[in-house]
């Protein structure tokens, strides 16, 4: 019998453990927007679980009163899946880095989504690596001068995005650290969304890396620098919602509506849903709008699906109820 | 059937080791697997070894492309595969020239002569043929044109092609061996039905082939003797014959049943470990959950995840990928969840021998971690003994909550024996530390005061929301604690709690005496070769030499320290340079110890070990 759940407020999922990031740090933030999404996602308190890997943002699930477990670094989506495996019905939740994910968890973070298990990523990427005190990260610039780069990092980035979506995700999206409100309702929306989601929080480090995403979501300029996707919604961003996207050719191209005979009519309206991710690919890619939102929600089965289903089928066929069956079946012989 | 002046002529023996070898082609697994098993049933005791190339399909009559099979049966206690052989039946020439130096001279040798072409014998690297140049005067050879007489036996049977007929030549050379034994062809005309239940006609031939040996073997007047072996003298009960790693399988299988709970693999593909994983996958009826994961970290990882979420969590390896695993490992002794690792042990370091035995992942699997972290080791010694073990494994982590590696090793987990077949209703209770709901002022890691044992509370249960990490934790809130104090405390409660495992194993038993002049002391896979050659020298009146056999490492029985007393001389026996003498040397340090080591991807040989444990005692 499904119990009705509770109406919990955003003060039932913090724990009593002081909160020890740096202040200023996104990580508050994205904190903050769990704890006030969880109310809202319909599901118990003791149904939530929270694993991370080994850096700042992983010290998240100490600071959350659900189930969680602090683990190593970059195993958290292999733990994850061994948790939903074991019982679906649980809300399971990765909390990881750009470094835990991308670097030390590569392996991982790629299978993970290649199998579609229903589980939340949330990513937290700030391009560097703060908890050891400032080293480059996989997603930090060629150039970037870190502790471990002091003449600028030679190494080029991963995209986030473009690893995720060559690696099959079925749901990508991606939020900047300073807009809480939709991050609370990214965190709602992949929740609810069967399947592997990732969430990607662009994450200012005010100690190692402040500024990184500031030319794209600082406040004043963000509404012209960046594009907030939504599903079944014309691609259309600026100050004065007059700038928009067209695809030319092969390539997406920005323009401006009442320029040259373009109106809103002529903008791509976003489908999050195709199955083909070669527009995805294309969104995730672009620097200039910056996009942000739902850029894929696929739905797809998932691997617990498959798993109940071929298990049902198994048990279905099977003249195996206890091991007696097994053990005391085939070529046996009885010694008198 | 044999006839009454066939009976006559009969030869009794109390043991034979036989082995098969041919063409990774030829079948010769599946041959020796049927004469094992048709023996078992007949009501002997059987001990097998397969022995097959590293190589998937290496190249067609090649040296290192041969594939083999033996099996010792005997009508007295059998506790190895045997080391010579008596009766070695060849397919190719690449199977005589790799084999024949096992053979006892004055034996017999079968030999399939149609293979013997001079394209095979080049293969096989022979500048003469051996049948004809005399090299083999000091055996009895059996020639035989196998293939030939294969496709005579099958010339009525229709729909068969080349492939086929040139397949089912092992089942005439079984055939053969079943006549010479006196064996009933009852069981292999049964697997054929029940196998080729769609194709007819490969019942029909195999079943032609069969007894087309047979018969051939009967009339032939080449053969000298018919050999009987008697029924061995064994407990009663039912049985069955079993591969190590599928013992240990089943052990699972049953320890998850006992307890209530499922059963979650997490592994990945590794020699001589993946069977287990195969064997696993196939139990879904009994709600086993398994996950071929991406890699060996991902394998104990999601075993983590699916013991922290209310499962039996276990993960199978062998010594490299416990070298992968380690970190993941001081994660569940520092979270104090249940988990079983298996390591089938196989010949190291690095790479090493993948598909050789060897007993050198013990330091590994005691101290194979950062910072101090004791985990419960226990090793199983016998193919069917590794079902009780694995068993046991888990009744252990469940109760102490902490994790359990279990040791076994390619001879036993390749190897198999009979196994008296255990049900589970008499199998022990296995009492877990789930919780359902939390107690006044409830901490996450609150103890059993005697076994230290923590609570262990599963996500979907209400009011018991704790985090658990890698970090040290206080020793009561758990929280979080850099306490200088709190993280000696910690660490010696871990240990402890490891070492108070003493009060709920089994003592150490010594076999044969229980003083004298010799202790020989093995632990985990040598136990059938050890017990052999200690009983050979106790039978021969050497009867002041015991054997001690290891099962439980981590941490050693409580009276290991009063066995040894009793004897004047202990020496260690291993398959490594000496790792569980230094376990020894550090719980026992009142003895000298000798030692006796061998490091070549081989058992222990029967000859070898009687010969050092008489030069001991003179």
């Amino acid at each position: 019998m499904e119990t009705a759940v509770k109406e919990y407020t955003y003060k039932d999922f913090a724990s009593d453990q002081e909160v020890r990031w740096c202040p200023g740090c996104d990580d508050y933030v994205i904190l903050r927007s769990m704890q006030k999404a969880l109310p809202e996602m319909g599901v118990k308190k003791e149904d939530v679980v929270f694993i991370s890997g080994i850096g700042c943002s992983s010290r998240f699930p100490y600071y959350m009163d659900t189930y969680g477990m602090h683990s190593i670094h970059g195993r958290a989506p292999a733990i994850a899946t061994g948790v939903k495996l074991t019982n679906p019905e649980l809300s399971v939740w990765v909390i990881t880095g750009d470094g835990d994910s991308m670097a030390i968890g590569g392996n991982h973070f790629i299978h993970v989504l290649r199998r579609n298990i229903d589980l939340n990523i949330v990513l937290f990427n700030n391009e560097i690596y703060g908890l050891t005190k400032g080293q480059f990260s996989p997603t930090s610039l060629v150039g970037q001068k870190t502790k471990s780069s002091p003449y600028g990092n030679t190494q080029p980035p991963f995209s986030a995005g473009e690893l995720a979506l060559g690696a099959q995700a079925r749901f990508f999206g991606r939020i900047s650290g300073n807009t809480p409100k939709e991050m609370t309702q990214i965190f709602i929306d992949a929740e609810k969304f069967k399947g592997t989601s990732l969430i990607e929080v662009l994450q200012n480090c005010p100690i190692f890396n402040d500024g990184a995403y500031a030319k794209y979501t600082d406040k004043a300029i963000r509404a012209d620098r960046t594009l907030f996707v939504e599903h079944g919604q014309p691609m259309i961003f600026g100050k004065d919602r007059d700038k928009g996207l067209v695809l030319n050719g092969l390539k997406l191209e920005v323009v401006t509506i009442g320029e040259n005979g373009i109106s809103e009519a002529d903008l791509l309206v976003h489908d999050a849903k195709e199955q083909d991710p070669t527009l995805h690919q294309m969104l995730v890619r672009m620097e200039y709008p910056l996009v942000t939102g739902i850029i894929r929600a696929f739905d797809d089965v998932t691997l617990e699906e498959r798993e109940d289903a071929l298990t049902a089928q198994v048990k279905k066929d099977s003249n195996f109820k206890k091991t007696d069956d097994l053990f005391f079946s085939g070529d046996i012989y009885n010694v008198f | 059937m044999i006839t009454a002046i066939e009976k006559k002529k009969q030869k009794v023996l109390e043991a034979v080791v036989i082995r098969f070898v041919g063409d990774s082609g030829d079948g010769m697994q599946l041959t020796g697997t049927q004469f094992s098993d048709t023996s078992a049933m007949f009501g002997n005791d059987v001990s097998t070894f397969p022995n097959y190339p590293a190589e998937i399909r290496a190249p067609q009559g090649s040296l290192y492309g041969v594939s083999g099979f033996q099996v010792h049966i005997g009508s007295v206690e059998v506790n190895t595969p045997g080391d010579n052989v008596d009766l070695l039946v060849a397919m190719n020439p690449a199977g005589l020239k790799t084999n024949l130096h096992a053979l006892k001279p004055g034996h017999t040798v079968i030999v399939d002569t149609d293979s013997f072409t001079k394209k095979n014998l080049e293969k096989a690297l022979y500048e003469n043929n051996p049948l004809e140049d005399g090299s083999l005067a000091n055996y009895r050879v059996i020639e035989v044109a196998m293939s030939s007489l294969t496709k005579e036996a099958l010339k009525e049977v229709d729909g068969l092609d080349n492939k086929a007929i040139t397949r089912s030549k092992n089942m005439f050379a079984l055939g053969m061996v079943y006549w010479m034994y006196g064996r009933s062809r009852e069981h292999t005309i049964d697997f054929f039905n029940t196998k080729f239940k769609k194709k007819p006609q490969l019942i029909e031939a195999n079943t032609k082939v069969l007894n087309a040996g047979f018969y051939f073997a009967e009339t032939l007047e080449l053969i000298p003797n018919a050999y009987t072996i008697a029924p061995a003298k064994m407990r009663p009960g039912t049985y069955r014959i079993i591969m190590g790693n599928k013992a240990t399988a089943w052990g699972f299988l049953a320890a998850a049943e006992k307890s209530g709970l499922e059963l979650f693999l997490g592994s990945y593909p590794i020699t001589p470990a993946s069977d287990i994983l195969h064997e696993l996958v196939k139990h879904k009826h009994f709600g086993v959950k398994t996950l071929q994961a991406e890699d060996e970290i991902a394998g104990i990882s999601s075993a983590i995840g699916a013991s922290f979420a209310g499962d039996l969590a276990i993960t199978t390896t062998s010594g490299p990928g416990l070298a992968l695993k380690a970190e993941a490992l001081g994660l569940a002794m520092m979270i104090e969840l249940p988990l079983v690792i298996v390591d089938v042990q196989r010949g190291g370091p690095s790479t090493g021998l993948p598909t050789k035995t060897e007993q050198s992942d013990l330091l590994q699997a005691m101290y194979g971690r950062n910072g101090e972290s004791p985990i419960i080791v226990i090793a199983a010694s016998t193919p069917a003994n590794c079902f009780e073990y694995a068993y046991e494994a888990a009744k252990l982590t469940l109760e102490h909550m902490t994790p359990v590696l279990l040791l076994t090793d390619g001879y036993i987990a390749n190897g198999s024996a009979p196994w008296k077949i255990q049900s589970v209703t008499n199998m022990p209770e296995i009492n877990n530390n789930l919780i359902k709901e939390a107690s006044e002022n409830w901490h996450p890691y609150d103890r059993d005061e005697e076994s230290l044992a923590r609570n262990w509370a599963i996500p979907g249960t209400s009011g018991l929301e704790h985090r658990v990490g890698g970090l040290e934790k206080d020793r009561v809130s758990g929280n979080v604690s850099y306490v200088p104090e709190n993280h000696e405390y910690m660490t010696k409660i871990r240990a402890e709690k490891v070492k108070r495992v003493q009060n709920y194993i089994p003592d150490i038993t010594t076999e044969f005496t229980d003083e004298g002049d010799l202790l020989v002391v093995g632990w985990g896979g040598t136990y059938g070769s050890l017990h052999s050659a200690v009983k050979e020298l106790n039978e021969d009146g050497y009867n002041t030499i015991g054997l001690a056999h290891f099962n439980y490492i981590n941490p050693l029985p409580k009276n290991t320290n009063e066995v040894l007393k009793k004897f004047k001389k202990i020496i260690v026996c291993e398959l490594n340079s000496g790792q569980f003498v230094n376990v020894l040397k550090i719980n026992c340090s009142e003895f000298d110890f000798l030692q006796f080591n061998k490091i070549q991807g081989l058992p222990f040989a029967n000859n070898e070990l009687v010969e050092k444990f008489k030069s001991l005692v003179k």
